[in-house]
């Protein structure tokens, strides 16, 4: 466990493929070659320098390929209260066919593991695997190179899936450490209407390392609705790199939540590749504790016309740290883009640090950008306001910082799945009003 | 109901108060006047609990309780409302929300159950009419965007909700116009009764044409220089406050 980070690196490096890895074995090593060039980060490369993932990995895991078992047999206590959706459970970055559920799909609705795809479909695989997110990132690499399972959703044209998706990634480290690799791909053709939840729930206190890349190509006048609820234990280092494509009068709403967690990175892409598109990406982080909860996002004006909005706020409380990285780029012919960012972050003690970074990439010149972060404490003022009222300090700062989190969560349009992230801050808070 | 004695307090290093002795019965309207920077906000935001201000010596009894003792927010349940001279504006809270947490805890405070969503809304509707004040207004963010007069008439509106034993206005007339002033001052006189008393911080004459004072303080240099009638706001309207500035020095 006291490795230096190149042997842990050489590590992964020495790793052969494992015999199971019965697919993509071209892009995986190609991948692994890639990783051989780029290395893993150190906080002198710029996109981690406030995350020290690759010092912390290295501290508190040994690089292994093997595969935990789990003994989880229900997940009840893991779902979204009083969602119906289309259930797909991954255990341990392995697809668990008995505890997902999707009898209900709508027809032609694909949902399948890369390697039970039929014919038609690994076609797609083999042809959009790994172009829609070509990212350099080292985790995203690695997880080419590693990840067990794959999961490819496809929606065909002008298909509304009226009940949601709901991934549910569960780190089972009761037993030992727990290293996984999982992704998806999934492709929302054109006028169709997707709703795709993720959550991640880590559980046993061994820790757990998992990276998990998604692809998601969203077709002309299609609508999709991301949202990622990381609500794992304290010893899980996650990074997640997301990339969704969108093409012409498409609509892209994200919200990501983190509660919790030793070190979370969450890479968010969104290449806005077409006209009169719309995207909305909002996040949430409220951490405590020592948790690091770094949001690095990428919103790429590709095409004229489009709009895209940005909002991040986040409250650090006891000794977590935040990290807020936003890129707007507005590429020469995007003429006519509005895109708007903003990062709100409250730091509860004195101890909490935030380093929030927008970076404005903007070569159009018709065009109206605004970015705004701000970082303080709660406002005393409002709370002498409150108290002054009858409302005593301690309620009177929960109804504060739930005020301060609402207007995000307030953007999540399926009532259910809004009423249950209401809940998870509720209970964060300890709102008593 | 209220008394204060010989009542001192700090902002930092800066002396504000300076032995403040005040008493004020149920029934009574006191107004308390002086020129900016004699104290008189400091004295509605020390008895209101603000922390800010260190008090260095005196006492003040309200009811029998110590109140330099309580929390603002037990000051506010046994009975205190400071009716903010700049309404803070607090995003993603309603004033409904706000109002019925607010009026639920001082009742928790009390002993009494908390009013159900038909009660609150009855009671808020009752109190509505007092201020003039439109409900789409109080279903928005506190305060948020509202303009001078909405903010003033908001203080007022929670004020009605909240029933206090004493009130005590800061500069509630300041970015009024005349209109809204009255409607102000209307809703402050509906709520007078025997049994509760008014404290009006103003610099101006002008509000206490509108809510008549039993006695007027004057407030300078941190100390009450003078009291008298109404008869003495009058005179402070016509002379302003350099007389009263002479004869302190004399002192």
């Amino acid at each position: 466990m006291t490795t230096s980070t190149e042997s842990f690196y050489t590590r992964i490096q020495q790793s052969a493929l494992p015999s199971y890895f019965t697919e993509g074995t071209a892009k995986r090593q190609a991948a692994l070659q890639r990783l051989a060039e780029v290395g893993l980060p150190t906080i002198k490369s710029e996109e981690y320098r406030f995350t020290p993932i690759t010092k912390s990995l290295e501290k508190k895991l040994t690089w292994e390929i093997s595969e935990q078992v789990s003994s989880i047999s229900t997940i009840y206590s893991l779902l979204v209260n009083g969602l119906d959706a289309h259930l797909i459970v991954l255990i341990n970055g392995r697809f668990s066919k008995q505890l997902s559920n999707l009898k209900e799909l709508e027809k032609n609705v694909i949902v399948t593991t890369f390697n039970e795809a039929d014919k038609q479909s690994k076609e797609v695989i083999q042809k959009l695997l790994g172009s829609v997110g070509n990212s350099s990132d080292a985790f995203a690499l690695l997880n080419s190179a590693f990840y067990q399972e794959g999961i490819f959703v496809h929606v065909p044209k002008d298909t509304v899936v009226s009940k949601p998706f709901l991934i549910l990634h569960i780190n089972d480290a009761q037993q030992k450490q727990v290293i996984s690799h999982t992704r998806l791909l999934t492709v929302v053709e054109s006028g169709s209407t997707v709703s795709l939840i993720e959550k991640s729930d880590s559980v046993g206190e061994h820790n757990c390392f998992h990276t998990f890349t998604e692809e998601i190509v969203v077709g002309e006048n299609a609508t999709f609705d991301y949202c990622k609820i990381q609500n794992d234990g304290r010893a899980i280092h996650q990074v997640s790199n997301t990339t969704i494509s969108q093409s012409d009068s498409s609509k892209v709403n994200t919200f990501t939540l983190t509660l919790n967690g030793q070190l979370i990175r969450n890479n968010l892409s969104i290449m806005i590749d077409g006209e009169q598109c719309e995207s909305h990406f909002n996040g949430l982080y409220l951490v405590k504790g020592n948790t690091l909860v770094d949001n690095h996002t990428v919103v790429d004006h590709q095409k004229p016309n489009s709009f895209s909005n940005e909002m991040y706020k986040g409250i650090m409380d006891e000794n977590s740290k935040g990290v807020f990285n936003g890129k707007i780029y507005v590429r020469p012919h995007a003429q006519k883009t509005n895109a708007f960012q903003s990062n709100r972050n409250i730091l509860m003690s004195e101890s909490a640090t935030i380093n929030t970074k927008p970076q404005l990439e903007i070569w159009a010149d018709d065009v109206k950008c605004s970015h705004g972060c701000t970082t303080g404490q709660l406002d005393e003022e409002a709370l002498f306001y409150l108290q002054a009222r009858g409302i005593p300090h301690d309620a009177a700062k929960a109804m504060l910082l739930y005020a301060f989190a609402l207007d995000v969560i307030s953007l999540v349009k399926n009532e259910t799945l809004r009423n249950y992230l209401d809940g998870l801050i509720t209970e964060r808070l300890h709102k008593n009003f | 109901m209220l008394s204060i004695k010989n009542l001192q307090a700090k902002i930092g290093e800066k002396q504000i108060l300076n032995g403040i002795d005040l008493q004020v019965n149920a029934g009574e309207v006191h107004a308390i006047m002086g020129p900016n920077g004699s104290g008189k906000s400091t004295l509605a935001s020390v008895l209101a609990g603000r922390e800010d201000y260190e008090v260095t010596g005196g006492e003040v009894d309200f009811n029998g309780k110590d109140l330099l003792e309580l929390e603002p927010s037990d000051r506010a349940a046994e009975g205190i409302f400071l009716a903010f001279q700049y309404p803070v504006e607090i995003p993603g809270v309603s004033t409904i929300n706000f109002m019925k947490t607010a009026v639920n805890k001082i009742r928790h405070y009390r002993g009494q159950s908390p009013l159900d969503a038909v009660a609150f809304l009855q009671l808020m509707k009752e109190k509505m009419k007092l201020v003039e004040i439109d409900q789409s207004l109080l279903g928005r963010s506190l305060n948020e965007g509202f303009s001078g007069g909405e903010k003033k008439r908001n203080e007022i509106f929670q004020m009605a909700m909240l029933e206090p034993k004493l009130a005590i206005l800061d500069e509630t007339d300041s970015g009024l116009d005349i209109d809204a002033l009255k409607i102000v001052a209307h809703g402050v006189n509906s709520l007078r009764s025997k049994n509760n008393a008014t404290i009006v911080v103003t610099h101006y004459q002008r509000l206490l044409d509108y809510i008549v004072p039993d006695f007027v303080h004057v407030l300078y240099k941190g100390k009450i220089v003078k009291s008298g009638t109404k008869e003495l706001a009058k005179e402070l309207e016509a002379k302003g406050y350099d007389w009263i500035k002479n004869e302190a020095a004399l002192v």
